[in-house]
């Protein structure tokens, strides 16, 4: 299909998004009785609703300067209500204004716009001339929703199975240390003697993954403890819940199931009094762990150092833990994840590793903090299938800005994050744009001297 | 673990030299020691050949295609997970378990060492093992695996009714309990976590989530007639029987006995809370404001709060003293009675109390060297690792474990007198 062809495609399915099914909403809210909307609303809006919310709500001018910073927005045709402010209008204005007495028609519509039209990515937080943070607000009525028991169903039972197993992905505990054992003698055949260490306390790095690794992705283990064991790094990962550092609560408005899942998280770290804890690729993990789990509990900052992939990465290959033999030499771009570098500002150690192992490298545009989601954060892509079309259509500007990457050369594009790896797929697919993807550690692990582990004696050096 | 028929005569006594370890074999991994520091012992490898336990005393005669879990026990036996064609078991001084499963993690002991759980799968159906004997039950999951402080009863969180991936209705109903060697209390719930068997070992009290945003505690299958916003890990009384726990309430954290709110002040956190062994104390780790973390006793906060975190609070044997772990602007320090001793570190163990109470000693790392303190009083002795500190019976000398910088594993026992230390 021609370059403009596809695009006539694309904005007729963009003026029709389809109907979602999405049996849960409707079920759990048709459950609902009108006082019971009202007294959550109040209770939340009295306990949880303070001068942040008021200043947010009393601030906004309706200016509209928000609109062009969302994805969602210039997709779907300039269409107002996809806009940030629209999206407020639509919701938590709407509650503010009526009371909380909304009918269960409206909390349903709520219920869709916060967590399926909205990334919670803050991209128009940077463009609004108050700072108004639209996260926030959408996050406050994800959490009316959540105390509704109104929250799209594949999400939901993601959070309910943090809840179980404090895991994203009903991994139960044998099925998680015998992925560790299976990654171990894989990657043993490759490396002899590598080691997964499991439970060994006192080593310097706590290496956590998010669920999805051991359940669909288990070569990123792979990847891992070769990096690890080629650097000789002292590095362990607990056999006990823990090991997950994603937070789907977070996205569901669930604060005290947040709260929960961290403290596992950094006890699990702090019990084995390792000296830091280095995450793998995922952008949600990371804010969760760097700046809202840890408040939540009382910590200002994590109780021990949080390194994400990219900082670790960086510093390997800047410090010669591991040498680079030979680069990646397709020519690739840089999808900067929202959460690590919008929030997180790792955008130039990212770009840092790429010159360091990518002969070729097209910048995409907008990049680093002006960069556009991917449209799967948020939790957009945990709400499953039913909204999978709708997600797809509603980042037409994503695919265009791969596109144009792509017109430059651009063949691969990296993005160190599960979700952006999970929502740029179907980009790609949907838009049929014949791009591959790869994370940090893909490139890494195909570029890196895997034939001279650093010894002791190399180590003691650095 | 009786320490009275231990070595406790003063002076270092070399254990093994693991630097030939390393030299026999291909493969070391993290050894471990007894607790009298009388032995030593690792998973050892060569090249394609199964794993062995080499140890200083009487290495295991049969090697396994996978051992881990390796610890020794309270009464000095040496305990592995270990595995042969694809079947997992717990093997004790060599010795494995008749019964082999699918799978074999999560294991515990009971305070003297004597009885050993374990959690196991067969099949794809979960239950306990209890000193080599499963459950007669097996459940779709199962967690939170506990032991009691006699060893003879485990339980768990187990999951009693199944539900299809994505049937977030039937969850909320409620499809988890706790199971009590194998028997499932009548009731299900949203969640249940963090159990704790009473001192008596006949009751069970356990963190619950009853509705999407209630959560309460429940003991012996009851919840608490009050929910509450959030509530962490509860306790038994040491004697009357009564359990207390931290509970969220309105915008702060406080103490619940039983359901009622015990401690009049709201704290920001507050968790791990322990009874003195009389029963007449209860401290906790909390967090007096945002970002600034200490020790409540009874309610009353001590005026020493650090701005990273508080851990490894512990109380003394008369119940009079406590010692936690502080951390401030990434330095670690040690507190004891809410004064802080001199000197940070990079890193510290949790505190250990002499028998009288009188004496504190704590395991610490400094520029890449263990090193111990005793009542602030730095020791000579430097290891490139090492096992916490053990005191004598008497409570006037110390048991150091540690591997040199030249690979030798060494038993050190020292007089506090030594030190000055009174």
């Amino acid at each position: 299909m021609s370059y403009w062809g596809f695009r006539k495609v694309m904005s007729v399915s963009a003026k029709a998004l389809p109907k979602v099914l999405d049996d849960s909403i409707d079920k759990a809210a048709d459950r609902l009785a009108a006082d019971q909307i009202s007294a959550v609303i109040e209770r939340l809006l009295y306990n949880e609703g303070g001068a942040r919310l008021k200043t947010y709500m009393e601030t906004c001018a309706h200016c509209g300067l928000c609109s062009d910073a969302c994805h969602h927005y210039l997709s779907n045709n300039k269409d107002p209500k996809f806009s940030p402010a629209g999206k407020v209008r639509q919701t938590i204005d709407l509650i503010i204004r009526k009371k909380g007495n909304v009918s269960i028609e409206f909390i349903k519509r709520a219920c869709e716009i916060a967590f399926t039209e909205c990334n919670l990515c803050r991209r128009c937080v940077l463009y609004c001339p108050f700072g108004i943070d639209v996260a926030y607000l959408m996050i406050f009525v994800r959490r009316i929703c959540h105390q509704l028991g109104v929250v799209p169903k594949f999400i939901q039972d993601t959070a309910h199975s943090h809840s179980a197993t404090f895991n994203q992905m009903w991994v139960k505990e044998d099925e998680w240390i015998d992925t560790l054992f299976w990654q171990e003698e894989e990657a043993r055949e490759e490396i002899p003697g590598l080691r997964i260490p499991v439970d060994q306390e006192c080593a310097e790095i706590f290496y956590s993954v998010i669920g999805p690794e051991p359940k669909f992705r288990a070569q990123l283990i792979y990847q891992a403890a070769v990096i690890m064991n080629v650097a000789g790094m002292s590095w362990t990962m607990t056999a006990k819940p823990g090991w997950d550092s994603s937070n789907m609560c977070m996205y569901t408005g669930d604060h005290e199931m947040t709260a929960r899942l961290k403290k596992v998280h950094f006890e699990a770290a702090l019990r084995l009094k390792t000296k830091r804890i280095v995450m793998g690729e995922c952008g949600h993990a990371f804010r969760s762990v760097t700046d809202v789990g840890n408040r939540y509990l009382g910590w200002k900052a994590p109780p021990l150092p949080v390194v994400h992939a990219i900082e670790f990465y960086h510093e390997l290959i800047s410090n010669k833990r591991i040498n680079i033999v030979q680069k990646f030499d397709k020519p690739v771009t840089f999808h900067d994840p929202c959460n690590i570098v919008r929030g997180g500002g790792l955008h130039e150690l990212a770009r840092g590793i790429i010159d360091k192992t990518c002969e070729h490298f097209v910048e995409m545009h907008p990049n680093r903090e002006h960069n556009y989601c991917c449209n799967a954060g948020g939790g957009i892509i945990n709400c499953g299938p039913p909204y999978t079309s709708k997600r797809v259509r509603s980042n037409r500007v994503k695919a265009d800005q791969l596109r144009d990457a792509k017109s430059w050369g651009a063949r691969t594009i990296i993005a160190p994050c599960h979700n952006c790896h999970g929502g740029l797929e179907d980009i790609i697919k949907f838009y049929q744009l014949d791009m591959d993807i790869k994370f940090f550690s893909d490139i890494i692990y195909g570029c890196m001297d895997k034939n001279h582990p650093l010894t002791t004696e190399a180590i003691k050096k650095y | 673990m009786n320490r009275s028929d231990w070595d406790w005569s003063p002076g270092e006594k070399i254990i093994a030299d693991l630097q030939q370890w390393r030299k026999n074999f291909h493969e070391v991994e993290a050894p471990c020691v007894s607790p009298d520091g009388e032995r030593i012992a690792a998973v050892v490898r060569m090249q394609d050949a199964p794993s062995f336990i080499c140890e200083t005393k009487s290495a295991w005669k049969r090697g396994f295609d996978k051992i881990w879990g390796l610890r020794f026990l309270p009464d000095n036996r040496l305990l592995a997970i270990v595995s042969a064609a694809g079947k997992w078991t717990v093997a004790v001084e060599g010795v494995p378990w008749e019964n082999w499963f699918d799978f074999v993690w999560d294991v515990h002991v009971c305070g003297a060492g004597c009885n050993i759980v374990a959690a196991a799968q067969n099949g794809g159906a979960y239950f306990a093992v209890l000193d080599g004997i499963p459950w007669r039950s097996a459940f779709p999951s199962l967690s939170n695996l506990t032991l009691s402080p006699d060893g003879r009863h485990s339980a768990a969180v187990v999951q009693t009714v199944p539900f299809n991936s994505g049937d977030v209705f039937q969850f909320r109903k409620g499809c988890y309990t706790v199971a009590r060697d194998g028997n499932p209390w009548p009731d299900n719930f949203l969640n249940i976590w963090d159990l704790t068997f009473s001192p008596d070992s006949h009751s069970i009290a356990a963190e619950s989530r009853i509705s999407v945003e209630d959560y309460t505690i429940v003991v012996d299958g009851k919840p608490w007639q009050r929910g509450f916003l959030s509530v962490w890990k509860p306790l038994f009384h040491p004697f009357d029987h009564s359990v207390t726990a931290p509970v969220k309430i309105d915008k702060g954290w406080s103490l619940a006995k039983d359901g009622e709110v015990i401690w009049q002040q709201r704290f920001f956190q507050l968790w791990h809370h322990a009874y003195s062994r009389q029963g007449n104390h209860i401290a906790a780790i909390a967090a007096p404001g945002f970002g600034r973390w200490t020790i409540a006793v009874d309610g009353k906060a001590w005026p020493l709060t650090f701005n990273h975190l508080v851990t490894d609070m512990v109380l003394s044997p008369d119940g009079e003293r406590i010692a936690c772990i502080g951390k401030t602007d990434a330095k670690w320090h040690i507190a004891v009675d809410a004064g802080c001793w001199d000197g940070s570190y990079d890193m510290i163990w949790e505190p250990v109390f002499s028998d009288d109470s009188r004496h504190v000693a704590v395991k610490a790392e400094k520029k890449g060297e263990i090193c111990f303190v005793v009542d602030g009083v730095p020791l000579n002795d430097r290891f490139v690792s090492a096992w916490d500190p053990v005191f004598g019976p008497s409570s006037d000398c110390v048991l150091l474990k540690g591997i040199t910088r030249n690979g030798v594993y060494v038993r050190h026992v020292f007089k506090l007198a030594e030190y000055n230390i009174q």
